[in-house]
Protein backbone atom coordinates (compact mmCIF):
# COMPACT_ATOMS: atom_id res chain seq x y z
CA UNK A 1 0.00 0.00 0.00
CA UNK A 2 2.77 2.20 1.24
CA UNK A 3 4.69 1.86 -2.02
CA UNK A 4 1.65 2.23 -4.92
CA UNK A 5 0.47 5.67 -2.22
CA UNK A 6 4.14 6.86 -2.39
CA UNK A 7 3.98 6.26 -6.27
CA UNK A 8 0.73 8.15 -7.01
CA UNK A 9 1.88 10.76 -4.66
CA UNK A 10 5.58 11.14 -6.24
CA UNK A 11 3.59 10.97 -9.64
CA UNK A 12 1.59 13.96 -8.90
CA UNK A 13 4.72 16.14 -7.55
CA UNK A 14 6.27 15.36 -10.95
CA UNK A 15 3.30 16.01 -13.30
CA UNK A 16 3.03 19.56 -11.72
CA UNK A 17 6.51 20.34 -11.54
CA UNK A 18 6.82 19.47 -15.00
CA UNK A 19 3.54 21.46 -16.15
CA UNK A 20 6.10 24.35 -14.73
CA UNK A 21 3.80 24.47 -11.86
CA UNK A 22 6.82 26.38 -9.70
CA UNK A 23 7.30 28.92 -12.22
CA UNK A 24 4.96 31.14 -10.43
CA UNK A 25 7.41 31.47 -8.17
CA UNK A 26 9.31 33.94 -10.28
CA UNK A 27 6.22 35.99 -10.25
CA UNK A 28 6.47 36.22 -6.41
CA UNK A 29 10.33 37.04 -6.87
CA UNK A 30 9.32 39.88 -9.39
CA UNK A 31 6.16 40.93 -7.11
CA UNK A 32 8.53 41.66 -4.09
CA UNK A 33 10.99 43.53 -5.39
CA UNK A 34 8.56 45.21 -7.68
CA UNK A 35 7.36 46.18 -4.37
CA UNK A 36 10.55 47.63 -3.57
CA UNK A 37 10.07 51.37 -4.69
CA UNK A 38 6.90 51.46 -2.90
CA UNK A 39 8.55 50.82 0.37
CA UNK A 40 11.41 52.93 0.11
CA UNK A 41 8.71 55.81 0.12
CA UNK A 42 7.11 54.21 3.23
CA UNK A 43 8.21 55.52 6.83
CA UNK A 44 10.49 53.79 8.71
CA UNK A 45 9.05 51.19 10.53
CA UNK A 46 6.03 50.47 8.34
CA UNK A 47 7.94 48.62 4.98
CA UNK A 48 8.30 45.31 7.32
CA UNK A 49 4.76 45.54 7.86
CA UNK A 50 3.74 46.37 4.27
CA UNK A 51 6.29 43.45 3.06
CA UNK A 52 4.91 41.11 5.63
CA UNK A 53 1.56 41.66 4.21
CA UNK A 54 2.23 41.71 0.82
CA UNK A 55 4.40 38.76 1.17
CA UNK A 56 2.21 36.46 3.08
CA UNK A 57 -1.08 37.36 1.33
CA UNK A 58 0.88 36.36 -2.00
CA UNK A 59 1.86 32.77 -0.57
CA UNK A 60 -1.37 32.28 0.76
CA UNK A 61 -3.01 33.58 -2.64
CA UNK A 62 -0.81 32.04 -4.90
CA UNK A 63 -0.89 28.61 -3.21
CA UNK A 64 -4.89 28.90 -4.00
CA UNK A 65 -4.98 30.13 -7.13
CA UNK A 66 -1.95 26.74 -7.88
CA UNK A 67 -4.52 24.72 -5.70
CA UNK A 68 -7.65 25.81 -7.51
CA UNK A 69 -5.70 25.08 -10.99
CA UNK A 70 -4.56 21.88 -10.47
CA UNK A 71 -6.87 20.45 -8.26
CA UNK A 72 -9.78 20.61 -10.11
CA UNK A 73 -8.28 18.12 -12.89
CA UNK A 74 -6.57 15.79 -10.51
CA UNK A 75 -9.35 13.08 -10.86
CA UNK A 76 -11.65 14.57 -13.57
CA UNK A 77 -8.51 15.09 -16.24
CA UNK A 78 -7.17 11.61 -15.47
CA UNK A 79 -10.71 9.73 -16.34
CA UNK A 80 -10.92 12.20 -19.53
CA UNK A 81 -7.68 11.08 -20.78
CA UNK A 82 -8.23 7.40 -19.31
CA UNK A 83 -4.87 7.69 -17.62
CA UNK A 84 -7.08 6.23 -14.83
CA UNK A 85 -7.41 2.94 -16.67
CA UNK A 86 -3.88 1.94 -16.27
CA UNK A 87 -4.14 2.68 -13.02
CA UNK A 88 -7.82 0.78 -11.68
CA UNK A 89 -6.40 -2.27 -14.16
CA UNK A 90 -3.94 -3.08 -11.49
CA UNK A 91 -4.00 -3.74 -7.49
CA UNK A 92 -4.44 0.04 -6.88
CA UNK A 93 -7.51 0.82 -4.99
CA UNK A 94 -9.55 3.21 -5.54
CA UNK A 95 -9.10 5.21 -1.89
CA UNK A 96 -5.35 4.60 -2.29
CA UNK A 97 -5.77 6.57 -5.55
CA UNK A 98 -7.34 9.59 -4.39
CA UNK A 99 -5.30 9.67 -1.26
CA UNK A 100 -2.20 9.77 -3.55
CA UNK A 101 -3.80 12.69 -5.69
CA UNK A 102 -4.20 14.83 -2.76
CA UNK A 103 -1.07 13.93 -0.90
CA UNK A 104 0.66 14.83 -4.41
CA UNK A 105 -0.68 18.24 -4.66
CA UNK A 106 -0.04 19.20 -0.89
CA UNK A 107 3.43 17.77 -1.51
CA UNK A 108 3.52 20.48 -4.65
CA UNK A 109 1.95 23.25 -2.29
CA UNK A 110 4.18 22.34 0.77
CA UNK A 111 7.56 22.93 -1.76
CA UNK A 112 6.06 26.43 -3.31
CA UNK A 113 5.35 27.50 -0.11
CA UNK A 114 8.47 26.82 1.33
CA UNK A 115 10.72 27.87 -1.59
CA UNK A 116 8.46 31.59 -1.58
CA UNK A 117 9.48 31.81 2.57
CA UNK A 118 13.18 31.59 1.88
CA UNK A 119 12.41 33.81 -0.71
CA UNK A 120 10.25 36.26 1.92
CA UNK A 121 12.78 35.64 4.56
CA UNK A 122 15.61 37.27 1.79
CA UNK A 123 13.43 39.99 0.31
CA UNK A 124 12.97 40.97 4.83
CA UNK A 125 16.46 40.87 5.23
CA UNK A 126 17.12 42.83 2.19
CA UNK A 127 14.68 46.10 2.53
CA UNK A 128 14.05 45.89 6.48
CA UNK A 129 18.28 45.63 6.77
CA UNK A 130 18.11 42.85 9.27
CA UNK A 131 15.78 40.04 10.80
CA UNK A 132 14.97 40.33 14.39
CA UNK A 133 13.71 37.50 16.31
CA UNK A 134 9.77 38.52 15.60
CA UNK A 135 10.12 37.89 12.71
CA UNK A 136 10.45 33.66 13.17
CA UNK A 137 6.74 34.60 14.44
CA UNK A 138 5.51 34.94 10.80
CA UNK A 139 6.87 30.87 10.51
CA UNK A 140 2.99 30.30 12.30
CA UNK A 141 0.87 32.79 9.55
CA UNK A 142 3.09 30.89 6.48
CA UNK A 143 1.85 27.22 8.60
CA UNK A 144 -1.72 28.53 8.88
CA UNK A 145 -1.64 28.52 5.13
CA UNK A 146 -0.86 25.55 4.48
CA UNK A 147 -3.35 24.42 6.97
CA UNK A 148 -5.62 26.39 4.26
CA UNK A 149 -4.04 24.75 1.33
CA UNK A 150 -5.24 21.30 3.41
CA UNK A 151 -8.29 22.47 3.40
CA UNK A 152 -8.43 23.68 -0.29
CA UNK A 153 -6.98 20.83 -1.53
CA UNK A 154 -9.34 18.41 0.08
CA UNK A 155 -12.36 20.76 -1.31
CA UNK A 156 -10.89 20.87 -4.75
CA UNK A 157 -10.16 16.91 -5.16
CA UNK A 158 -13.84 16.09 -3.70
CA UNK A 159 -15.62 18.46 -6.87
CA UNK A 160 -13.04 17.02 -9.03
CA UNK A 161 -14.22 13.17 -8.41
CA UNK A 162 -17.54 14.27 -9.70
CA UNK A 163 -17.64 17.50 -11.48
CA UNK A 164 -16.34 19.13 -15.00
CA UNK A 165 -13.47 21.56 -14.25
CA UNK A 166 -15.05 24.72 -14.99
CA UNK A 167 -17.50 24.12 -12.09
CA UNK A 168 -15.50 22.45 -9.63
CA UNK A 169 -13.08 25.70 -10.30
CA UNK A 170 -16.24 28.19 -9.67
CA UNK A 171 -17.63 26.01 -6.27
CA UNK A 172 -13.84 25.35 -4.98
CA UNK A 173 -13.31 29.66 -5.69
CA UNK A 174 -17.40 29.97 -4.20
CA UNK A 175 -16.02 28.24 -0.72
CA UNK A 176 -12.52 29.79 -0.67
CA UNK A 177 -14.41 33.41 -0.70
CA UNK A 178 -17.30 31.99 1.94
CA UNK A 179 -14.90 30.55 4.19
CA UNK A 180 -12.45 33.71 4.09
CA UNK A 181 -15.38 35.64 5.79
CA UNK A 182 -16.76 32.64 7.69
CA UNK A 183 -16.23 35.11 11.16
CA UNK A 184 -18.59 37.19 9.34
CA UNK A 185 -21.33 34.56 8.66
CA UNK A 186 -21.31 33.44 12.85
CA UNK A 187 -21.88 36.83 13.32
CA UNK A 188 -24.88 36.82 10.88
CA UNK A 189 -26.00 33.67 12.26
CA UNK A 190 -25.77 35.47 16.45
CA UNK A 191 -27.76 39.23 15.00
CA UNK A 192 -30.45 36.90 13.10
CA UNK A 193 -33.77 35.51 14.41
CA UNK A 194 -36.11 32.21 13.69
CA UNK A 195 -34.89 30.13 10.79
CA UNK A 196 -32.27 32.48 9.70
CA UNK A 197 -29.97 32.25 12.16
CA UNK A 198 -29.98 28.78 12.18
CA UNK A 199 -29.42 28.35 8.58
CA UNK A 200 -26.78 30.91 8.92
CA UNK A 201 -25.13 28.84 11.66
CA UNK A 202 -25.33 25.35 10.16
CA UNK A 203 -23.41 27.49 7.01
CA UNK A 204 -20.63 28.71 9.01
CA UNK A 205 -20.09 25.76 10.82
CA UNK A 206 -20.11 23.18 6.88
CA UNK A 207 -18.23 26.11 5.14
CA UNK A 208 -14.65 25.66 5.94
CA UNK A 209 -13.56 28.43 8.74
CA UNK A 210 -10.61 30.31 6.42
CA UNK A 211 -10.54 33.44 8.36
CA UNK A 212 -9.61 32.18 11.48
CA UNK A 213 -6.69 30.45 9.93
CA UNK A 214 -5.41 33.94 8.72
CA UNK A 215 -3.02 35.71 11.22
CA UNK A 216 -1.24 37.78 8.51
CA UNK A 217 -2.15 41.10 10.00
CA UNK A 218 -1.45 39.76 13.83
CA UNK A 219 1.93 38.25 12.62
CA UNK A 220 2.75 41.56 10.92
CA UNK A 221 1.73 43.88 14.58
CA UNK A 222 4.48 41.47 16.09
CA UNK A 223 1.22 40.12 17.62
CA UNK A 224 1.83 37.04 19.41
CA UNK A 225 -0.34 33.70 18.45
CA UNK A 226 -1.05 31.41 21.49
CA UNK A 227 -0.20 27.98 21.23
CA UNK A 228 -4.35 26.91 21.68
CA UNK A 229 -5.24 28.57 18.52
CA UNK A 230 -2.03 26.68 16.97
CA UNK A 231 -3.31 23.14 17.60
CA UNK A 232 -7.12 24.17 17.48
CA UNK A 233 -6.70 25.28 14.17
CA UNK A 234 -4.22 22.16 12.94
CA UNK A 235 -6.98 19.91 14.58
CA UNK A 236 -9.57 21.32 12.72
CA UNK A 237 -7.70 21.31 9.13
CA UNK A 238 -6.96 17.82 9.80
CA UNK A 239 -9.85 16.67 10.61
CA UNK A 240 -12.11 18.96 8.04
CA UNK A 241 -9.70 17.66 5.24
CA UNK A 242 -9.95 14.08 6.11
CA UNK A 243 -13.57 14.28 6.39
CA UNK A 244 -13.69 16.25 2.82
CA UNK A 245 -11.47 13.62 1.22
CA UNK A 246 -13.64 10.71 2.89
CA UNK A 247 -16.66 12.17 1.15
CA UNK A 248 -14.10 12.09 -2.64
CA UNK A 249 -13.37 8.75 -1.55
CA UNK A 250 -17.06 7.23 -1.02
CA UNK A 251 -18.08 9.39 -4.33
CA UNK A 252 -14.99 7.87 -6.29
CA UNK A 253 -15.86 4.42 -4.97
CA UNK A 254 -18.64 4.35 -6.40
CA UNK A 255 -18.46 5.95 -9.51
CA UNK A 256 -18.75 4.48 -13.10
CA UNK A 257 -15.87 6.07 -15.35
CA UNK A 258 -16.92 6.18 -18.57
CA UNK B 1 -8.03 -24.23 -16.45
CA UNK B 2 -9.97 -20.98 -17.15
CA UNK B 3 -8.68 -18.00 -16.99
CA UNK B 4 -11.77 -15.98 -17.50
CA UNK B 5 -15.15 -17.04 -16.92
CA UNK B 6 -18.17 -14.50 -17.41
CA UNK B 7 -21.34 -15.18 -16.00
CA UNK B 8 -24.68 -13.26 -16.77
CA UNK B 9 -22.52 -9.80 -17.00
CA UNK B 10 -24.59 -6.96 -17.53
CA UNK B 11 -24.19 -3.10 -17.95
CA UNK B 12 -27.22 -0.66 -18.59
CA UNK B 13 -26.66 3.20 -18.52
CA UNK B 14 -28.99 5.45 -17.50
CA UNK B 15 -29.53 8.10 -19.95
CA UNK B 16 -31.55 11.31 -20.50
CA UNK B 17 -31.61 14.37 -18.71
CA UNK B 18 -33.19 12.89 -15.49
CA UNK B 19 -31.16 9.60 -16.02
CA UNK B 20 -34.46 7.11 -16.36
CA UNK B 21 -34.46 5.81 -18.98
CA UNK B 22 -32.15 2.64 -19.23
CA UNK B 23 -29.90 1.82 -21.90
CA UNK B 24 -28.18 -1.85 -22.10
CA UNK B 25 -24.87 -1.32 -23.25
CA UNK B 26 -24.09 -5.63 -22.37
CA UNK B 27 -26.91 -8.37 -22.37
CA UNK B 28 -26.06 -11.12 -20.29
CA UNK B 29 -22.98 -11.78 -21.51
CA UNK B 30 -21.80 -15.47 -20.77
CA UNK B 31 -17.55 -16.71 -21.67
CA UNK B 32 -15.11 -18.71 -20.78
CA UNK B 33 -11.42 -18.27 -21.80
CA UNK B 34 -9.31 -21.25 -21.21
CA UNK B 35 -5.46 -20.90 -20.15
CA UNK B 36 -3.20 -19.91 -22.08
CA UNK B 37 -5.71 -19.51 -25.30
CA UNK B 38 -5.77 -16.23 -27.64
CA UNK B 39 -8.94 -15.25 -27.85
CA UNK B 40 -10.33 -12.66 -30.34
CA UNK B 41 -13.63 -10.86 -28.71
CA UNK B 42 -14.66 -9.23 -32.16
CA UNK B 43 -17.90 -6.49 -32.91
CA UNK B 44 -18.47 -3.37 -34.61
CA UNK B 45 -17.55 -0.32 -32.62
CA UNK B 46 -20.55 0.43 -30.42
CA UNK B 47 -20.92 -3.33 -29.71
CA UNK B 48 -19.83 -3.49 -26.30
CA UNK B 49 -16.19 -5.20 -26.11
CA UNK B 50 -14.72 -2.12 -24.50
CA UNK B 51 -18.03 -2.09 -21.96
CA UNK B 52 -17.40 -5.89 -21.01
CA UNK B 53 -13.18 -5.11 -20.61
CA UNK B 54 -13.89 -1.84 -18.36
CA UNK B 55 -16.49 -4.24 -16.32
CA UNK B 56 -13.42 -7.11 -16.39
CA UNK B 57 -10.94 -4.25 -14.91
CA UNK B 58 -13.19 -2.82 -12.29
CA UNK B 59 -13.60 0.51 -14.44
CA UNK B 60 -17.24 0.22 -14.53
CA UNK B 61 -19.78 -1.66 -12.10
CA UNK B 62 -22.30 -4.40 -13.29
CA UNK B 63 -25.63 -3.91 -13.19
CA UNK B 64 -26.00 -7.91 -12.88
CA UNK B 65 -23.86 -11.29 -13.15
CA UNK B 66 -20.20 -11.85 -11.94
CA UNK B 67 -16.62 -12.60 -13.88
CA UNK B 68 -13.96 -13.95 -12.50
CA UNK B 69 -10.26 -13.83 -13.42
CA UNK B 70 -7.66 -17.15 -12.50
CA UNK B 71 -10.34 -18.68 -10.47
CA UNK B 72 -11.48 -15.12 -8.42
CA UNK B 73 -13.28 -12.56 -8.73
CA UNK B 74 -12.33 -9.96 -11.37
CA UNK B 75 -12.19 -6.83 -8.47
CA UNK B 76 -9.85 -9.06 -6.22
CA UNK B 77 -6.97 -6.84 -5.97
CA UNK B 78 -4.81 -10.53 -6.01
CA UNK B 79 -6.21 -11.18 -9.57
CA UNK B 80 -4.84 -7.56 -10.61
CA UNK B 81 -1.42 -8.54 -9.74
CA UNK B 82 -1.62 -11.14 -12.47
CA UNK B 83 -3.53 -9.40 -15.35
CA UNK B 84 -2.35 -6.65 -17.60
CA UNK B 85 -4.36 -4.04 -19.65
CA UNK B 86 -3.89 -1.86 -22.98
CA UNK B 87 -6.71 0.49 -23.28
CA UNK B 88 -8.28 1.60 -26.67
CA UNK B 89 -5.99 4.26 -27.76
CA UNK B 90 -4.63 4.50 -25.13
CA UNK B 91 -2.82 8.48 -23.46
CA UNK B 92 0.07 7.87 -20.68
CA UNK B 93 1.31 10.84 -18.71
CA UNK B 94 3.13 12.73 -21.59
CA UNK B 95 5.58 14.16 -19.35
CA UNK B 96 7.12 11.20 -18.78
CA UNK B 97 10.09 9.18 -20.76
CA UNK B 98 9.24 5.33 -21.12
CA UNK B 99 11.21 4.24 -18.62
CA UNK B 100 9.91 6.72 -15.88
CA UNK B 101 6.40 5.96 -17.00
CA UNK B 102 7.26 1.86 -17.09
CA UNK B 103 8.79 2.64 -13.24
CA UNK B 104 5.23 3.85 -12.24
CA UNK B 105 3.34 0.99 -13.29
CA UNK B 106 5.37 -1.67 -11.88
CA UNK B 107 5.60 0.17 -8.88
CA UNK B 108 1.81 0.68 -8.44
CA UNK B 109 1.88 -3.48 -9.35
CA UNK B 110 4.10 -4.45 -6.68
CA UNK B 111 7.35 -4.93 -8.30
CA UNK B 112 10.73 -4.87 -6.74
CA UNK B 113 13.05 -1.99 -6.84
CA UNK B 114 15.94 -4.57 -8.23
CA UNK B 115 13.33 -6.34 -10.79
CA UNK B 116 11.85 -3.36 -11.90
CA UNK B 117 15.56 -1.78 -13.13
CA UNK B 118 15.82 -5.05 -14.82
CA UNK B 119 13.10 -5.84 -16.48
CA UNK B 120 12.28 -2.21 -18.07
CA UNK B 121 15.29 -2.40 -19.96
CA UNK B 122 14.83 -5.60 -20.86
CA UNK B 123 11.03 -4.67 -22.23
CA UNK B 124 11.83 -1.41 -23.67
CA UNK B 125 14.39 -3.91 -26.07
CA UNK B 126 11.67 -6.59 -26.46
CA UNK B 127 8.80 -3.87 -27.73
CA UNK B 128 12.12 -1.92 -30.49
CA UNK B 129 12.21 1.57 -27.62
CA UNK B 130 15.79 1.07 -26.20
CA UNK B 131 16.90 4.11 -28.08
CA UNK B 132 14.68 6.76 -27.25
CA UNK B 133 16.36 7.47 -24.24
CA UNK B 134 14.42 9.87 -21.92
CA UNK B 135 12.73 11.57 -24.44
CA UNK B 136 9.34 12.56 -22.82
CA UNK B 137 6.30 10.53 -24.50
CA UNK B 138 4.68 13.32 -25.89
CA UNK B 139 7.34 12.98 -28.50
CA UNK B 140 6.40 10.11 -29.52
CA UNK B 141 4.76 8.59 -32.63
CA UNK B 142 1.75 6.30 -32.38
CA UNK B 143 2.86 3.53 -33.31
CA UNK B 144 5.90 4.28 -30.52
CA UNK B 145 3.16 4.88 -28.06
CA UNK B 146 1.53 1.88 -28.49
CA UNK B 147 4.36 -0.29 -28.11
CA UNK B 148 4.78 1.40 -24.51
CA UNK B 149 1.68 0.60 -24.12
CA UNK B 150 1.96 -3.10 -24.69
CA UNK B 151 4.88 -2.77 -22.56
CA UNK B 152 2.87 -1.17 -19.53
CA UNK B 153 0.31 -3.73 -19.32
CA UNK B 154 2.79 -6.94 -19.18
CA UNK B 155 5.79 -4.84 -17.10
CA UNK B 156 4.64 -6.99 -14.03
CA UNK B 157 4.79 -10.52 -16.04
CA UNK B 158 1.13 -11.08 -16.26
CA UNK B 159 -0.68 -14.39 -16.36
CA UNK B 160 -3.80 -12.72 -18.10
CA UNK B 161 -3.61 -10.08 -20.81
CA UNK B 162 -6.26 -7.71 -21.89
CA UNK B 163 -5.61 -6.15 -25.10
CA UNK B 164 -8.42 -3.50 -26.42
CA UNK B 165 -7.96 -2.43 -29.90
CA UNK B 166 -4.35 -3.17 -30.25
CA UNK B 167 -3.96 -2.57 -33.90
CA UNK B 168 -6.63 0.61 -33.88
CA UNK B 169 -5.13 4.06 -35.42
CA UNK B 170 -1.67 2.35 -36.47
CA UNK B 171 -0.56 2.40 -39.91
CA UNK B 172 0.53 -1.09 -41.58
CA UNK B 173 3.72 -0.62 -40.06
CA UNK B 174 2.37 -0.34 -36.87
CA UNK B 175 0.38 -3.10 -37.01
CA UNK B 176 3.00 -5.42 -38.11
CA UNK B 177 4.95 -4.61 -35.67
CA UNK B 178 1.84 -5.05 -32.39
CA UNK B 179 0.85 -8.07 -34.65
CA UNK B 180 4.43 -9.90 -33.61
CA UNK B 181 4.49 -8.58 -30.05
CA UNK B 182 1.23 -10.42 -29.17
CA UNK B 183 2.26 -13.15 -31.05
CA UNK B 184 5.37 -13.17 -28.99
CA UNK B 185 3.24 -13.04 -25.60
CA UNK B 186 1.23 -16.30 -27.50
CA UNK B 187 4.52 -18.54 -28.01
CA UNK B 188 5.55 -17.23 -24.12
CA UNK B 189 1.72 -18.96 -22.92
CA UNK B 190 0.13 -16.29 -21.72
CA UNK B 191 -3.45 -15.80 -22.04
CA UNK B 192 -4.70 -13.43 -24.47
CA UNK B 193 -7.91 -11.74 -24.55
CA UNK B 194 -8.77 -9.12 -27.23
CA UNK B 195 -11.13 -7.11 -28.84
CA UNK B 196 -10.87 -6.08 -32.40
CA UNK B 197 -13.20 -4.84 -35.11
CA UNK B 198 -10.08 -5.58 -37.97
CA UNK B 199 -10.96 -9.12 -38.44
CA UNK B 200 -7.72 -10.23 -40.22
CA UNK B 201 -5.57 -9.50 -37.25
CA UNK B 202 -8.13 -11.80 -35.06
CA UNK B 203 -7.56 -14.39 -38.13
CA UNK B 204 -3.97 -13.88 -37.39
CA UNK B 205 -4.06 -14.93 -33.94
CA UNK B 206 -6.87 -16.23 -32.17
CA UNK B 207 -7.50 -19.66 -31.25
CA UNK B 208 -10.98 -18.68 -30.36
CA UNK B 209 -13.00 -16.06 -31.36
CA UNK B 210 -16.22 -14.81 -30.49
CA UNK B 211 -18.95 -12.21 -32.05
CA UNK B 212 -20.84 -9.36 -30.18
CA UNK B 213 -23.05 -7.64 -31.80
CA UNK B 214 -25.81 -4.54 -29.86
CA UNK B 215 -24.46 -6.00 -26.61
CA UNK B 216 -25.20 -9.62 -27.15
CA UNK B 217 -23.31 -12.53 -27.77
CA UNK B 218 -23.92 -13.81 -31.41
CA UNK B 219 -21.56 -16.77 -31.50
CA UNK B 220 -18.40 -18.33 -30.32
CA UNK B 221 -15.99 -20.62 -31.45
CA UNK B 222 -12.66 -21.53 -33.38
CA UNK B 223 -11.97 -19.45 -36.52
CA UNK B 224 -12.39 -22.16 -38.40
CA UNK B 225 -15.96 -23.01 -37.19
CA UNK B 226 -16.50 -19.37 -38.23
CA UNK B 227 -15.12 -20.14 -41.31
CA UNK B 228 -17.00 -23.47 -42.50
CA UNK B 229 -20.62 -20.93 -40.98
CA UNK B 230 -20.21 -18.47 -44.22
CA UNK B 231 -21.53 -20.59 -47.03
CA UNK B 232 -18.42 -21.82 -49.24
CA UNK B 233 -18.05 -20.02 -52.43
CA UNK B 234 -16.35 -20.81 -55.96
CA UNK B 235 -15.23 -18.75 -58.51
CA UNK B 236 -15.81 -20.28 -62.25
CA UNK B 237 -14.51 -18.41 -65.76
CA UNK B 238 -14.71 -19.06 -69.32
CA UNK B 239 -15.32 -18.11 -72.64
CA UNK B 240 -18.31 -18.35 -74.02
CA UNK B 241 -21.45 -15.40 -72.76
CA UNK B 242 -24.01 -17.36 -74.76
CA UNK B 243 -23.97 -20.02 -72.15
CA UNK B 244 -24.92 -17.47 -69.01
CA UNK B 245 -28.75 -17.76 -70.01
CA UNK B 246 -28.32 -21.48 -68.66
CA UNK B 247 -26.90 -21.48 -65.65
CA UNK B 248 -28.22 -17.67 -64.34
CA UNK B 249 -30.28 -19.52 -61.57
CA UNK B 250 -27.66 -20.91 -60.13
CA UNK B 251 -25.21 -17.78 -59.66
CA UNK B 252 -24.19 -15.37 -56.68
CA UNK B 253 -23.22 -13.21 -58.93
CA UNK B 254 -21.89 -12.71 -62.68
CA UNK B 255 -19.69 -10.48 -64.63
CA UNK B 256 -19.29 -10.65 -68.41
CA UNK B 257 -16.54 -9.00 -70.32
CA UNK B 258 -16.96 -9.42 -74.14
CA UNK B 259 -16.73 -13.63 -74.29
CA UNK B 260 -15.57 -14.07 -70.80
CA UNK B 261 -17.59 -14.36 -68.24
CA UNK B 262 -16.44 -14.22 -64.19
CA UNK B 263 -19.11 -15.82 -61.95
CA UNK B 264 -19.40 -16.77 -57.91
CA UNK B 265 -21.68 -19.73 -57.48
CA UNK B 266 -22.50 -21.19 -54.18
CA UNK B 267 -20.06 -24.65 -53.77
CA UNK B 268 -23.51 -26.69 -53.72
CA UNK B 269 -24.25 -25.36 -57.08
CA UNK B 270 -20.82 -25.65 -58.74
CA UNK B 271 -21.51 -29.65 -59.81
CA UNK B 272 -24.47 -28.77 -61.67
CA UNK B 273 -23.04 -25.62 -63.21
CA UNK B 274 -19.81 -27.38 -64.70
CA UNK B 275 -22.13 -30.09 -66.15
CA UNK B 276 -24.27 -27.03 -67.80
CA UNK B 277 -20.79 -25.58 -69.20
CA UNK B 278 -20.10 -28.54 -70.34
CA UNK B 279 -23.48 -29.23 -72.15
CA UNK B 280 -23.46 -25.64 -73.49
CA UNK B 281 -19.29 -26.47 -74.98
CA UNK B 282 -18.19 -23.28 -73.03
CA UNK B 283 -14.21 -23.17 -73.06
CA UNK B 284 -13.64 -23.56 -69.09
CA UNK B 285 -10.74 -20.94 -67.76
CA UNK B 286 -10.60 -21.62 -64.51
CA UNK B 287 -12.58 -22.73 -61.01
CA UNK B 288 -10.83 -21.77 -57.44
CA UNK B 289 -12.42 -21.79 -54.01
CA UNK B 290 -13.61 -18.30 -52.58
CA UNK B 291 -13.20 -19.09 -48.50
CA UNK B 292 -15.26 -17.45 -46.70
CA UNK B 293 -13.87 -15.08 -43.45
CA UNK B 294 -14.89 -13.88 -40.21
CA UNK B 295 -15.54 -10.10 -42.23
CA UNK B 296 -18.18 -12.39 -44.14
CA UNK B 297 -19.47 -14.14 -41.19
CA UNK B 298 -19.28 -11.04 -39.43
CA UNK B 299 -21.19 -9.32 -42.38
CA UNK B 300 -23.66 -11.90 -42.52
CA UNK B 301 -24.82 -11.75 -39.03
CA UNK B 302 -25.11 -7.83 -39.60
CA UNK B 303 -27.79 -7.89 -42.42
CA UNK B 304 -29.46 -10.63 -40.63
CA UNK B 305 -29.62 -8.11 -37.69
CA UNK B 306 -31.12 -5.26 -39.93
CA UNK B 307 -33.89 -7.74 -41.94
CA UNK B 308 -35.23 -8.74 -38.74
CA UNK B 309 -35.43 -5.27 -37.26
CA UNK B 310 -37.09 -3.96 -40.97
CA UNK B 311 -39.73 -6.93 -40.11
Amino acid sequence: MTSRLSAITWNTFREAVRDRILYNLVFFVLLLVASAPLFSQISIGLERLMLVNVGLSSISLIGVVITILVGIGLVSKEIEKKTLYTILSRPVRRWEFIAGKYLGLLLTLVVNAALMTVGFYVALLIFVGSLKRADAGLLVAIYFILLQFMIMVAITLLFSTFSTPVFSAIFAFALFVIGAFGEDLKNFATLSHGITKWLALAAAYIMPNFASLNVIARVAHDERVSMQLVAFNTIYALLYSLAVVTAAVMIFERRNLK
Amino acid sequence: MRAIEITGLSKEYAVGFWKKQRRPALKSLNLTVEAGETFGFLGPNGAGKTTTLKLLMGIIFPTAGSATILGRDASDPEVKRKIGFLPEQPYFYDYLSAPELLDYYARLSGVSAAARKQRIGELLEQVGLSDVGNKQLRKFSKGMLQRVGIAQAIIHDPEVIFLDEPMSGLDPVGRHEVRELIQGLKDAGKTIFFSTHILSDAEALCDRVAVIHKGELRGVGVVNDFHSAVAEQTEVIWLGASAVAAVTGLLTESHITGETVRVTVPSANLDRLLETLRQQRARLISVAPIHGTLEDYFLARTREEQKEAVR
